[in-house]
């Protein structure tokens, strides 16, 4: 049998003014995992979930989930932006923004349901928010203000969470809480892709790693990713050769593929 | 006084239409406009109303008069081009939308102003009024304008009303909206469009030049005073609808006088009034918690004396009557200070006092024993948890025992596991 591939990226290349971000970026994932995409900074992490979720048109290639195009199943995918990508002095309460979780395209008009509103309570219990329910997100924590983010992706209830570093700035506490109810939906056969920055917990964090440098650097389980060779490639520097010609794309807007090679 | 008599009693049935006017056009501003402040697009109010003025010439040389309907049509296709323009300088260049914003704002008022030029020369009577487009007048609000106001005023609301949690989620986090499918641009496009009715429709009231201030101002002024957008959505409109009456009583009784910077005085007044006076983030209001904190510290370091006194002559009971000086030897207070701070505490039945001496009541000795205890309680804690030195201890404890609360001290105990009052002091 063959195994269940969750997200599928084909021959992805994503640029900003010219320049490549991500580059010929083709692999497919398994279901039902903890994945974490790992790579130095500038990298294009955030581009690649940006360019799964549909958020960035890609300059070429394209994506799958579930085997479908994105627009079939957006009601099985959440994401969870960067902290930082968000004004948290916004008049919102942390009720009104896990709420959000429950917004469809097609319930865009209609008023909330009591359903809809038992998911969120339920959501917002599950990261521990409960007596801060409705407090204003400016009053926040940082910690908090993740886990308000990490609350409406629950409340979405999908099969797959792609979150863009959901570690960065909260305690210990709050990492290790945030963990057991990844865990916990792991055990519940969801899947979920993780950017990281912290090299040293990732082998206690993930079951699969796709180390990412423009270009795919590697990817697969703990073992197959982490060995001196693919971290070298992808942190030490031996990519100055890729990003000289990455400026000279750029300086040049030299056609990144040639247009009539098909792929 | 009379004109303020005419003016709301109404005699006048002009004044009627301009205030339904001001009403209308100011709560179609200020409702969108805050949609517009929440995605911190305040400079591009400034862009399209900037952008209306060739729109307006233009639809002024097609009708060949003044015809509100050909104006703002004229007005809103210009309006909509300035935005696209600047869209499309941010996305194809390397220019910054704030650059791109000056450019484009320069560019289409230069050229409103050539038109504007052309019309006053060249066409006859009919265009007189036309350069009120520059600073507005509300005086010449008739009753057809009403009547396209109302309609502008009541599509604004429904299609806030209708379209509030989209716009709410795009405002405030546009990829995620993207992500789970919404048609963000259709509902960036909604937003724009409506902004640029609601100034299309400001600007013979109020001008070209000032009208962006109705789009920014109440919203920026409401978000002061609430945070909850409802409620500054209703505060946003009764700012500018204040201050857009205000405004055109002025210049309805200083006859000629142009409206738009009336309006945008009294809308400055209020939010003068609401970075002095509004709860929490006003200025007022944070002399005051500053004051209540000096008036707090104060009255517990003469609660704390107390404690300390009875516990240098090692008496068990806090109920000495003690003369000022036996409690400036213990601490070293301002004179003036110290009688403020004991007449307060009389009066909430802390202290009391015989002749010229003062004794805690029983409550005031409970509350003496307490800052005492929450004071040594820190100074324990800092040492046991943090390096510090037994001489700075105590300037560490001096503040912090004033702000822990009761959950803060719970927790304070079990961590050191102390309770009652520990003898130690610093
Ligand atoms: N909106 C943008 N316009 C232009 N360049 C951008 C934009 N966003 C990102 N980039 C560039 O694309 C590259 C990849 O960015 P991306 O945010 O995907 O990296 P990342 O791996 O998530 O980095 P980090 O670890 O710092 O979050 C960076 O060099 C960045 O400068
Ligand atoms: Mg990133």
């Amino acid at each position: 049998m063959k195994k269940e591939v969750s997200v599928e990226v084909h021959n992805l290349t994503a640029t900003y003014g010219g320049r490549p971000v991500l580059w010929d970026i083709d692999f497919s994932l398994p279901a039902g995992q903890i994945i974490g995409i790992i790579g130095p900074n500038g990298s294009g992490k955030t581009t690649l979930l940006k360019a799964i979720m549909g958020i960035l048109e890609p300059s070429s290639g394209y994506v799958k989930v579930f085997d479908k195009p994105l627009d079939e199943v957006r009601e099985r995918v959440a994401y969870v932006p960067q902290r930082e990508s968000v004004d948290w002095d916004f008049p919102a309460s942390v009720f009104d923004v896990v709420m959000m979780g429950r917004y469809r395209k097609s319930n865009l008009l209609k008023r909330t349901n009591k359903a809809d509103v038992e998911i969120v309570e339920k959501s917002i219990e599950k990261v521990g928010l409960t007596e801060f329910k409705n407090r204003q997100i400016s009053q926040l924590s940082g910690g908090q203000q993740q886990r308000v983010f990490i609350a409406r992706a629950l409340a979405q209830k999908a099969d797959i969470y792609l979150m863009d570093e959901p570690f960065v700035g909260v305690d210990a506490a709050t990492e290790s809480s945030i963990l057991s109810i990844l865990q916990e939906m792991r055990k519940e056969g969801k899947t979920v892709l993780i950017i990281h920055h912290d090299l040293q917990t990732v082998s206690e964090y993930f079951d699969y790693l796709v180390l990412l440098n423009t270009r795919l650097v590697a990817k697969g389980t703990l073992q197959e990713v982490l060995t001196k060779e693919n971290l070298s490639n992808a942190y030490g520097g031996q990519l100055t050769l890729l990003a000289k010609v990455v400026d000279i794309i750029k300086k040049t807007e030299f056609p990144i593929r040639e247009k009539d090679v098909d792929l | 006084m009379n004109t303020f008599l005419d003016f709301i009693s109404f005699r006048d049935p002009n004044v009627i239409y301009v205030v339904l006017g001001m009403l209308f056009v100011n709560t179609s501003s200020a409702l969108i406009g805050t949609f517009a402040f929440l995605r911190k697009r305040a400079l591009i109010g400034d862009a399209i109303a900037h952008s209306l003025l060739p729109g307006l010439c233009l639809g002024f040389l097609v009708a060949g008069e003044k015809n509100l309907i050909f104006l703002l049509i004229g007005a809103f296709v210009t309006g909509w081009l300035s935005t696209f323009a600047v869209d499309i300088i941010v996305n194809r260049t390397k220019v910054k939308q704030d650059a791109a914003i000056g450019i484009v704002l320069s560019t289409f008022f230069a050229l409103g102003i050539v038109l504007l030029t052309y019309i006053q020369q060249n066409a006859g009577g009919e265009q007189a009024g036309l350069d009120h487009f520059l600073f507005g007048q509300a005086a010449a609000i008739n009753r057809s304008d009403v009547w396209v106001f109302g309609v502008i005023v009541v599509l604004i609301i429904a299609v806030v009303g209708i379209f509030y949690r989209s716009f709410v989620v795009v405002c405030f986090n546009p990829d995620f909206a993207r992500s789970v499918g919404l048609p963000v641009r259709t509902i960036e496009f909604l937003i724009t469009s409506m902004t640029v009715l609601a100034i299309a429709s400001g600007i013979q009231a109020l001008g070209v030049i000032l009208m962006s201030a109705l789009i920014i101002t109440p919203g920026a002024a409401a978000r002061l005073w609430s945070h909850r957008l409802p409620r500054i959505l209703l505060l946003a409109v009764i700012f500018s609808v204040v201050s857009g009456i205000g405004g055109a009583y002025v210049s309805y009784a200083k006859a000629g006088m142009p409206t738009g910077p009336w309006v945008v005085m009294f809308l400055s007044i209020i939010v003068f009034l609401s970075i002095m006076l509004a709860p929490n983030r006003g200025i007022v209001s944070r002399i005051s918690r500053a004051r209540r904190n000096e008036r707090k510290i104060l009255q517990e370091n003469i609660l704390k004396a107390y404690y300390q006194y009875h516990e240098k002559k090692q008496t068990k009971k806090l109920d000495q009557l003690l003369t000022i000086d036996q409690i400036l030897s213990i601490r070293n207070f301002d004179t003036s200070d110290l009688m403020k701070g004991i007449k307060k505490l009389k009066r909430e039945g802390f202290m009391l006092q015989e002749g010229t001496t003062y004794a805690l009541t029983t409550p005031g000795q409970k509350e003496s024993k307490r800052v005492a205890r929450l004071h040594r309680l820190w100074e324990q804690y800092l040492l046991k948890r943090t390096q510090i030195d037994t001489d700075h201890v105590h300037s560490g404890a001096e503040a912090i025992e004033h702000i822990i609360t009761p959950e803060l001290e719970k927790e304070l105990e079990k961590e050191l596991g102390i309770e009652g009052i520990p003898d130690e002091d610093y």
